[in-house]
């Protein structure tokens, strides 16, 4: 063990590595769409006027959001099997990952939803517009466009919360750069370059973002 | 579903829940302390900016996990050679300090620059102006992220158990590991990390209500 440092090895598993910083970032994709989906429904249901469904909405977003994600990767890989449902860890990941980040999207949603005016619903109904249509078309769009930096910033969350993966054998980036690691014995260097991809991950998200915002948003004032 | 098993484990889980709570406290106060730190070391000296924001920019940017492998497994080859208990809350304040200077830095902000100004007319020592003027006020303010940081940090003390940590976390696997039960040890575990958070919270949100009664009497707002 020679305590100087040696970026040789970085260099020569840098393809390596690459390839699983693409998993993670699959994963974190993967799981913020997923969670999209779950974070939307649930909110509409916290945000219904019937007890029966803001209820359980509530007891979920606050379960899910108390649980670390550790124990909840643990609870899918493990408890599953038991009910007869095998699926390969990837899967148990982003199934865990999109459960959690569905109770953050809720209340992100909710916040959205609180935020606009109900006068706005009011005049779509005297107007004689259907529920769906106005949340097709009214609420949803809005909502969307106000909680894209949230979105954002869960996105980032996800992608270094996926780095738990590992633990229950998805090959992501922080897997792979352990798989190196024992067989180079170089952690330092190893697990350096890893956080430093996880940081240019988040910078490039952040980047994209910002830009796509920019050039997507239309009508209204970008509220950053 | 079968508790009965976890009877003669009670003592493994609750061991757990207290180091889990202790590792906690420590990383909390640490992390509090440090955060304090680095925001008044970049606020008074400017040529410590640039280290401040490399070492807050790599803490929160990535995942807590890499960070306790990288003290635990690398620590050595740098002679620091730290038991597992030790790494953890070495870990979760470094981590936490990040997050903890960010917050303490907007609170510094929503202060009003003419007090400090006010202050500084009369004389009033930079120390003072610090623990009477700025501190009080931005206790207030900074109390609700604080809190949601804290809880964010008790979730994430779960990884403790990947480097052996004998915490919450890992003494549920061991018991998993152990009898082969696996759904029961579980539930416990999610709802004693759900019980802890949301006690948590509810501290926060009653700490919160105090001092805002405090805030708002001593400004002598309330009619």
């Amino acid at each position: 063990m020679s305590s100087a440092f040696e970026f040789e090895v970085v260099l020569t598993s840098l393809p390596t590595l690459l390839k699983g910083a693409g998993v993670t970032l699959g994963i974190s994709m993967a799981s913020i769409a997923l969670g999209l989906v779950v974070g939307m429904l649930v909110c509409l249901c916290r945000i219904s006027d019937r007890k029966l469904l803001s209820w359980p909405a509530a007891v979920f977003i606050s379960a899910l959001r108390g649980i670390p994600i550790l124990v909840l990767l643990l609870i899918v890989f493990y408890m599953l099997p038991l009910v007869g449902i095998g699926i390969p860890p990837i899967m148990a990941a982003i199934l865990s990952m999109s459960l959690n980040s569905g109770a953050f999207q809720a209340e992100i949603y909710r916040g959205g939803f609180l935020s606009i005016p109900r006068g706005q619903a009011e005049a779509a109904r005297a107007l004689g517009m259907s529920e769906s249509r106005i949340l097709w078309r009214i609420l949803i769009p809005q909502v969307m466009n106000k909680v894209a930096p949230s979105l954002t910033n869960e996105l980032i969350m996800l992608l270094k919360n996926s780095s738990l993966a590992s633990s229950i054998t998805v090959v992501e980036l922080l897997r792979t750069s352990q798989q190196i690691v024992s067989n180079t014995y170089r952690p330092t260097e190893l697990y350096l370059t890893a956080a430093l991809l996880y940081i240019l991950m988040s910078i490039a998200i952040s980047v994209v973002s910002d830009t796509a915002r920019r050039k997507f948003y239309h009508g209204g004032r970008v509220t950053a | 579903m079968n508790f009965s098993v976890l009877e003669a484990y009670q003592g493994a889980i609750l061991g757990g829940l207290g180091t889990t709570i202790y590792i906690c406290a420590l990383s909390i106060a640490l992390g509090l302390v440090l955060g304090l730190a680095i925001e008044l070391v970049r606020q008074e000296l400017p040529w410590m900016r640039m280290p401040c924001r490399i070492y807050v920019e790599f803490f929160r940017g990535s995942p807590i996990l890499i960070q306790i492998f990288l003290i635990y497994y690398a620590g050595p080859h740098f002679g620091l050679l730290l038991s597992p208990v030790t790494a953890g809350v070495v870990g979760l304040s470094l981590y936490g300090a990040a997050y903890y200077a960010e917050i303490f830095r907007s609170g510094f902000e929503a202060v009003p620059k003419g007090q400090i100004e006010a202050a500084e007319c009369l004389g009033i020592s930079p120390s003072r102006v610090l623990w009477r003027i700025k501190l009080p006020q931005m206790t207030a303010l900074v109390l609700p992220p604080l809190v949601n940081q804290s809880i964010i940090l008790i979730k994430d003390s779960a990884v403790l158990s990947v480097i052996t940590v004998p915490e919450l976390t890992k003494q549920t696997s061991k018991i998993i590991n152990e009898t082969f039960t696996i759904a029961e040890p579980l539930l416990v575990l999610a709802l004693l990390y759900w019980a802890l958070v949301e006690g948590l919270s509810r501290l926060g949100r009653f700490l919160e209500t105090r001092m805002n009664r405090h805030i708002t009497s001593s400004a002598g707002r309330t009619s």
